[in-house]
């Protein structure tokens, strides 16, 4: 096929997963905006009047950015985690691979349904934040950069799930027992300066802390590791699944007798 | 051109079922191919290796020249995939699954929207097309799977059992469209547990038993190698059994005669011996399919084979 065949099909499986995500918009678009809605009334206004400033902002100013970035981590992820899985357990994945599209469209196609409802929700919540804090912007590049490499990169991580998923409950282990807690540890509540030192040289091993990191410091102008350091260790991680779900999609793994 | 090159096609599954054991098969362009076997014999094995679902253990596969090792997009662009088990999303609109697949295949939408409509109509679902294809009948789906793989108009179609489950009424109509299709050059590959269905539709046969394929021929050949046919007649109410120093009559009841009429007989023979003895023959059919008994007979002979 010649190039624009690509495009075509890159399109058509991005029409397919944007409309999949609509049709369910109650499900997919709704309950993120309730459940941060819910941290802002909670940790942001509740308990944050406490705790007081945190960096030099109001508490709220601080979480803003890593709830926005949880609840893109979240849904890109699971997007792409639980459409493909869908589309192996009723087997309309074979629709595409008797198709002649490459892997790598398929990897950007369904990558690029879950950045598309990452980024969506993501601005559904910011929408959300306003009622509550008054946002400010220090660096647009940094912050659309941040957001749009870690949608990249938990879709890409949804997609490795599925591709090894054989159950429902397989799809449904990795976000509890790893997304969660890397979330919630990477610097979502907190600047990891309070942290002991041993925990916070542990915390540099988690990728979610750099994408906050990054997103924060694009609103904020505070950071706690370089942000060259931390798009480097985005576009690592980014490199290193592309690269593995490449070669599990050529070898057939998950998808192929 | 061969639409289909096979050469010793190998298939061990992982906990070491050899599915395929060194099948080699050629079906020509334009042919309507029958592939049958019994459950579990490798049909669906080999449609897969064919079609690039399932990984192939060795040999060597071209579809229309191209090589599946080396020219795997050029395979996939000739192929029409019917396979056995509904595999499309079953909330989508039917005008939506074809549109998509058409994507998939190149095909931009304003293209797609047309191709989608005319096998849509052509398939009678054309009322259907934004209804979730969850609520379609069993057979409104099969024909659903037919015009998707039509969509991108392939060279090949392979049908993996694509009349199980549907009513004589739309199996023949499905029957009429393959016919029609074919005639229009695209080979077809069918597989069926109907015989009849093979029998009816398709020029050249290949049955596969426990990963072999235990024959290839033309289903003229196939049938001609029949010893004997054997018929039923009805007939007006008899009394006792018609004598024949010729044929073997059993007399079944009263209206109903089964005759066995070995290869170089003629009918009218019956007819005249039967006439001579005043029994009158109202109608008469086939005891069996033709190709039924050959098949049997050939898997039969496999398994005492085996033993």
């Amino acid at each position: 096929m010649m190039n624009s065949s690509y495009l075509t099909a890159l399109k058509s499986i991005w029409t397919k997963e944007v409309n999949r995500f609509l049709r369910i918009w109650v499900q997919t678009l709704i309950p993120p905006a309730i459940t941060m809605t819910l941290y802002f009334v909670i940790f942001g206004n509740l308990i944050g009047k406490r705790i007081g400033e945190m960096s030099g902002f109001s508490y709220m100013s601080f979480i803003v950015p890593g709830i926005i970035m949880m609840a893109v981590i979240t849904n890109s992820y699971s997007n792409v985690a639980s459409s493909f899985f869908s589309a192996k357990f009723q087997r309309n994945v074979e629709e595409l691979l008797v198709a002649p599209v490459p892997n790598y469209i398929i990897i950007w196609g369904y990558v690029g349904g879950g950045v598309i409802r990452g980024l969506l929700v993501g601005f559904i919540v910011t929408c959300v934040s306003l009622f509550f804090v008054e946002l400010h912007i220090f660096n647009i590049f940094a912050l659309l950069l941040s957001v749009l490499c870690t949608s990249i990169l938990f879709s890409l991580a949804g997609l490795l799930n599925a591709i090894f998923a054989r159950t429902f409950d397989d799809i449904s282990i990795i976000p509890t027992f790893v997304l969660t807690p890397l979330t919630y540890l990477g610097g979502v509540f907190y600047s990891i300066d309070l942290l002991p030192d041993f925990w916070q040289a542990v915390s540099h091993f988690n990728p979610v802390f750099y994408m906050i990191n990054a997103f924060r410091y694009g609103f904020l102008g505070i950071a706690d590791v370089s942000l060259i350091w931390s798009f480097a260790m985005i576009g690592s991680f980014i490199v290193l699944l592309y690269g593995l779900i490449t070669l599990l999609l050529k070898k057939g793994v998950g998808i192929r007798s | 051109m061969h639409a289909i090159d096979l050469e010793n096609i190998r298939k061990v599954y992982k906990g070491g079922v050899e599915a395929l054991k060194g099948i080699s098969l050629r079906v020509e362009e334009g042919d309507f191919y029958a592939l049958l076997g019994p459950n579990g014999a490798g049909k669906s094995t080999t449609i897969g290796i064919i079609s690039s679902l399932v990984n192939k253990t060795g040999g060597k596969v071209k579809v229309f020249g191209y090589d599946l090792d080396t020219q795997l997009e050029s395979v996939k662009a000739q192929i029409g995939l019917v396979p056995q088990e509904f595999n499309f999303n079953q909330f989508e609109p039917p005008i939506q699954i074809l549109v998509n697949q058409a994507g998939y295949y190149g095909i931009k939408r304003k293209d797609a929207l047309i191709r989608a409509e005319k096998y849509l109509r052509q398939l009678d679902l054309w009322g259907k097309r934004n209804a979730p294809s969850r609520e379609l009948s069993g057979g409104m789906k099969r024909r659903l799977m037919i015009a998707r793989a039509l969509i991108h108009n392939p060279r090949l179609l392979i049908l993996d059992e694509p009349t199980a489950g549907v009513d004589i009424e739309v199996r023949r109509s499905m029957w009429d469209f393959l016919k029609k299709i074919n005639a229009q050059g695209v080979t077809i590959v069918l597989t069926t547990h109907y015989l009849e269905e093979a029998e009816m539709l398709c020029r050249h046969i290949g049955i596969i038993d426990k990963g072999t394929l235990v024959e290839n021929t033309s289903m003229k050949e196939l049938l001609a190698r029949l010893d004997s046919e054997v018929f039923i007649l009805d007939v007006d109410s008899i009394e006792n059994v018609p004598r024949s120093e010729h044929f073997i009559i059993t007399k079944i009841d009263d209206i109903t005669l089964e005759i066995e009429v070995k290869k170089g007989q003629s009918l009218n023979n019956v007819f005249a011996e039967l006439s001579t003895q005043g029994v009158r023959v109202n109608s008469l059919r086939n005891k069996s399919n033709r190709l039924e008994e050959l098949f049997v007979g050939l898997v039969e002979k496999g398994n005492l084979n085996d033993e």
